[in-house]
């Protein structure tokens, strides 16, 4: 049981780093315009 | 589109959480592996994911090539980055099954070594449109991106014409899966590509602001040194 856990928490880890990667590029993104908004 | 996204993301969610269900608990036991079977359940609709992320890629970087469509070439970055997550999945969960059934982590058959090539063009494919500033970029990645797509038919039919120490295929010729199995592994397909259609969407809608913002700034600059702000 223990290979199947590693597996299917290994497959969520993957999945959640990829899903925070884009998040932060949103955020560096959203900052971006508004300071562009601001000049 | 924007409205349909929470509800979208919500019903994923509950198919994915229902697939897992069915995966873990309601799925027989296979009799020579035992539970570590289940591993099958993400492993090949991971897969199946992948190689359907990448048929886009192949898709949308031809369309580029002809139409030289911005559309085309963000469809193209997107579902090859996608695409590598779920390569990823497939390169992780293989060898923790293998280690247990096979006693090995890791061998340098066929269907492993070009999955692992696999997974190394598209690497390459989203370094190059990382780290190359020019305007050829999208060209010389949508070439690599045809060259690389000639990888896909490769890997799944590795098995077919290969001798290799991967198991038979479970679908087409050869297969022989208990329909529940089947069930249970069509389930987690559908969960796994509505999360993967979810994802790309997302980061569709991240590249397409992101080069909008990236004009505003050229344009911005273009303007500043003539004082014409």
């Amino acid at each position: 049981m223990t290979y199947l856990y590693a597996a299917y928490a290994a497959t969520w880890l993957i999945h959640i780093a990829y899903l925070g990667s884009v998040l932060a590029r949103y955020q560096r993104l959203q900052r971006e315009m508004q300071e562009l908004k601001k000049r | 589109m924007k409205k349909a996204f929470p509800i979208f993301a919500l019903l994923t969610a509950v198919l994915l959480s229902y697939a897992l269900y069915l995966a873990l608990v309601w799925a027989p036991t296979e009799q020579t592996m035992g539970d570590v079977q289940r591993i099958f359940y993400y492993h090949v609709p991971s897969a199946w994911t992948a190689f359907l992320l990448f048929l886009i890629n192949f898709v949308a970087s031809v369309w580029y090539l002809v139409w030289r469509s911005v559309k085309a070439d963000i469809i193209a970055l997107v579902s090859a980055e996608v695409g590598v997550v779920f390569c990823t999945v497939v390169l992780v969960t293989g060898p923790i099954w293998a280690r247990p059934v096979w006693g090995i982590w890791w061998t340098w058959d066929m269907r492993l070594t070009l999955t692992l090539v696999l997974w190394l063009i598209y690497v390459a494919y989203l370094v190059l449109r990382r780290f190359s500033s020019g305007t050829q970029t999208p060209l010389m990645a949508a070439v690599l991106a045809v060259f690389g797509a000639l990888d896909v038919p490769l890997v799944y039919f590795s098995i077919w014409y290969f001798r290799t120490q991967h198991p038979s295929p479970v679908i087409g010729k050869g297969g022989s899966l208990d329909p529940r199995m089947w069930h249970v592994l069509l389930i987690n397909w559908l969960a796994f590509l509505c999360f993967a259609f979810l994802v790309s969407w997302s980061r569709y809608r991240l590249e397409k602001t992101k080069r909008e913002v990236e004009e505003m700034l050229a344009l911005e600059a273009l303007l500043e040194p003539k004082g014409l702000r």
